[in-house]
């Protein structure tokens, strides 16, 4: 849900980033903190385990700049993709204005892979959400590992409905901005379709 | 869409100001502010040049969706108030009509009980204007700013 402030001439807006476990979620906003002007970022927030897998949330906020004298705040999340830890998922999914999922490119994680994406349009589902409506891109991460799967093969599996799409390296960047670039494109894109513009 | 955009006008954002405002003074709060429950900052007041709002906003909303998460396993509705006592400081949190979050930070020159009778006149103030905000939005003929945008405009942002 995004929220619309004429008084300070602002509009926020939600991402999620979503996958399974240990497929780069954190190290995508990671790079995008590290790589941003320091007056167009905020604190990064991570709620981790001492063993540094994400507990709870990590919490980015951006501004991309300005529309029309209006300020666009961008606010990107993480969930924790461990398998117990969905009730968290669910809750960082609410009032969501774009998502996207990271996949991990590694042969061994097509079923964390699989079983993520239907866990996400489940949640989605749950909250009266449909995945098939809201701004939604794919990332194929980890591109530079020896046993990464073929595009095609994770095209094929996990996005059925062509939605964009990115191979990228979290760690070293690849891929990174052009990701964020294009679900923050499709999330203001649909505030002015939904605006009846 | 499920959840209807939150859009704040000049004449409601001046209200909750005030309230937010008066409260720094009534409570004898260091900080005030207020957010959504998706972790929006939507008014904030007192010595905020040395609190992080942004990083609070987001761990507020997240901490009430946890406790809502706890409340929804043990078949309570909500549990609306919540308070952290720390050796200085003492943040006190009050979910607002179910939809808004009302956070007072104070220290030892106000007391727990101060500032629970004044958030909950404070509630009342703002679950009316909050109500009255979401009339509005819901009014037709309230148009948001981006009906006029175009795709030029959104590749704009993007140039860089």
């Amino acid at each position: 849900m995004s929220f619309i402030n004429y008084m300070a001439r602002e509009i926020n807006c939600k991402l999620v980033y979503y996958g399974p476990g240990l497929c780069g979620k954190t190290t995508n906003l990671q790079y995008i903190y590290e790589r941003t002007n320091p007056d167009a970022k905020g604190k990064m927030i991570s709620l981790a385990t001492e063993t540094e897998r994400t507990l709870f949330f990590d919490f980015l906020p951006l501004s991309l700049g300005e529309i029309r004298g209006f300020k666009t705040r961008f606010h990107l999340y993480t969930v924790p993709g461990q398998v117990f830890y969905d009730a968290s998922r669910k809750l960082i999914l609410k009032g969501v204005d774009g998502v996207v999922f990271v996949a991990d490119s590694q042969e061994e994680r097509t079923e964390a892979n699989l079983e993520s994406v239907e866990n996400l349009r489940t949640n989605l589902a749950e909250q009266g959400y449909s995945l098939d409506k809201l701004p939604y891109v794919i990332q194929y991460n980890k591109r530079d590992l020896p046993n990464a799967t073929s595009v095609e093969e994770l095209r094929e599996m996990l996005n059925p409905t062509n939605v964009p799409e990115f191979e990228a390296v979290a760690r070293t960047g690849v891929g990174v901005f052009d990701t964020l670039k294009a679900v923050a494109k499709l999330v203001l894109t649909e505030l002015k379709k939904g605006s009846g513009g | 869409m499920v959840s209807p955009q939150m859009v704040m006008y000049e004449e409601e954002f001046n209200l909750i100001q005030a309230v937010v405002d008066r409260l720094v003074r009534d409570a004898n709060a260091k900080v005030v502010f207020i957010v959504d429950k998706n972790g929006q900052l939507i008014a904030a007041s007192g010595d905020i040049d040395h609190v992080d709002t942004t990083s609070l906003a987001s761990l507020t909303a997240g901490n009430i969706a946890a406790t809502g998460g706890m409340a929804k396993v043990l078949k309570e509705n909500e549990f609306a108030t919540q308070f952290h006592e720390g050796e200085k400081a003492n943040i006190h949190i009050q979910l607002v009509g179910n939809r808004v979050i009302l956070v007072v930070i104070f220290d030892s020159r106000s007391s727990l009980g101060l500032v629970r009778l004044r958030v909950k006149k404070a509630s009342e103030e703002l679950n009316h204007v909050f109500e009255s905000l979401l009339a509005k939005g819901q009014e037709p003929g309230s148009d948001s700013p981006f009906a006029e945008i175009t795709d030029e405009d959104i590749d704009n942002l993007f140039n860089d």
